[in-house]
């Protein structure tokens, strides 16, 4: 498990850093992108998953992110989960 | 019963990216094998891909996509198809599927534990990923799947689509094979079977062979009815005008010592087209350079065909670019209606040394014309795998 602080800015930087590696257009990213809108699948989030775990130490499941629309929610979810 | 003609071909092989690149190189005596491995080296997949898709492929697919936007494009089918989507199927074949893949996921099973086995590696490293995927590229919703007969799968996947064309079933097949496997675990599985090369040096049918030198690549065929290929206006490149397929129900891994299923498979197919073993021009040889492959098949092919087998040029692919496992059967193909096309032999590379009892003419040196007829040539194409699978095309050059 990784040392870094679980805060909303460790976290943002994590997915950004994932999803520009899932082929993701790099300006497309902020927090107030709609998770549709950036093509993202549940192929993606199952990557997504394992690379939270291994930078954060913070395991989510299917249903942690259900019923999410933008990208900010996902990164409250997170945040939640590790607290 | 309508004839099934072939409107697209895509190949992805050493010789480079392109149907074109294989048969001119082929033809001109080009190897695309270096240190012993024919390896797609000028193959980028972000030309056809994008990154998302790319990264979602195993090379193998990669291969697959690469070819089949070639064969695609070239039949005129984008953008937007000339069929109902839904009469529009895809069968590719692989031998051994998605193993970069499945070798990077045990490699992180072993080394970081179950929870970090990457959660694309099954979609990654199934056998029908590429069929699935060139599918879903293109749209195609027909019916779709991928065949596993190792060497033969090429062969067997043209045979399937064929079949299927005829029987009405789809309106179009997109079929071939693709195969990527140059890693450590199958380069090391094949060296302990004494499967392939020791000396890097593919010689199909030469008394030196030692084994074949593995190759990875895709070769992509878009079949179908040829009145509806004439009605649309598409080029007709040419035909597949016969199939044939066996069992040698008798070993793992060696052919039966006397080609019979082999030669049977090559019956069947004539048969298929109404041909006689007298019509055929070229045989494009499985010729995998191992020392049980190149003889069985050669007293299979004269088995097959009598005294004729004596009179025509026999070749493989496999002295240019190695072996291409699951893909072979479908760029052999594809190299052979070329070949065809231009009433063209092309060459056995490295052929020198005859070996006692294989008296056939493998066109050593250089490519050769074919006899002229008054028809279009008529060739058969040969694959056979492991399993004891034999699978063969007969094809015909598209009418002048």
């Amino acid at each position: 498990m990784s040392t870094t602080t679980v805060t909303p800015e460790a976290v943002e930087a994590v997915i950004f850093e994932a999803l520009k590696g899932f082929g993701v257009e790099e300006d497309l990213l902020s927090r107030d992108a709609e998770i549709t809108a950036l093509d993202i699948d549940s192929l993606d989030l199952a990557e997504l998953a394992q690379v939270l775990d291994d930078e954060l130490g913070v395991e989510i499941k299917g249903d942690d992110v259900k019923g999410i629309t933008l990208v900010s929610d996902l990164i409250d979810r997170v945040v939640a989960k590790a607290a | 019963m309508s004839r099934v003609v072939v409107t697209g071909v895509g190949a992805v092989t050493p010789l480079g990216v392109g149907a074109t690149q294989l048969h001119e190189g082929w033809v001109a005596a080009r190897s695309g094998i270096a240190a012993g491995v024919g390896a797609c080296s000028d193959f980028e997949p972000t030309a056809v891909l994008s990154r998302k898709e790319a990264r979602r492929a195993d090379r193998c697919t990669q291969l697959a996509l690469g070819a089949a936007h070639e064969a695609l494009e070239q039949a005129g089918f984008g953008p937007g198809l000339p069929y109902d989507a839904t009469r529009i199927a895809c069968v590719l074949g692989t031998g051994i599927g998605g193993v970069t893949t499945l070798e990077h996921g045990h490699d992180m099973l072993r080394d970081r534990g179950p929870d970090k086995v990457p959660p694309l590696s099954v979609p990654m490293m199934m056998p029908n990923a590429p069929a699935g995927q060139v599918a879903m590229h293109h749209g195609l919703r027909g019916e779709s799947y991928g065949v596993v007969s190792a060497c033969a799968a090429g062969a067997h996947a043209i045979g399937a689509a064929m079949r299927m064309v005829r029987a009405g079933d789809a309106d179009a097949v997109v079929c071939g094979g693709a195969e990527s496997a140059l890693t450590p675990l199958t380069h090391a599985a094949f060296a302990a079977l004494d499967a392939t090369s020791t000396s890097g040096i593919s010689r199909p049918f030469d008394a030196r062979r030692d084994g074949f030198v593995m190759g990875e690549g895709a070769g992509v065929l878009v079949l179908e009815r040829e009145e509806d290929a004439i009605a649309r206006g598409a080029t007709i490149l040419g035909v597949i005008a016969g199939y044939g397929a066996t069992s040698d129900a008798h070993h793992l891994t060696a052919p039966h010592p006397e080609g019979e299923g082999a030669a049977e498979a090559i019956a069947r197919a004539l048969l298929d087209a109404k041909l006689e073993a007298k019509d055929v021009d070229y045989v494009n040889a499985h010729g995998t350079s191992t020392p049980l492959n190149d003889r069985a098949e050669t007293l299979a092919i004269e088995r097959a065909l009598g005294d004729h087998a004596r009179e025509i040029p026999v070749s493989s692919l496999k002295s240019a670019i190695g072996h291409l496992l699951g893909a072979a059967g479908a760029v052999e193909s594809i190299a052979t209606l070329m070949a065809l096309r231009d009433g063209i032999a092309p060459p056995t590379l490295g052929w020198e040394e005859r070996e006692d009892g294989m008296e056939l003419d493998y066109v050593p040196g250089e490519a050769r014309k074919l006899v002229t007829r008054d028809r279009p040539p008529v060739a058969i194409s040969n694959s056979f795998g492991f399993g004891g699978h034999n699978a063969v095309v007969c094809l015909q050059g598209a009418a002048a």
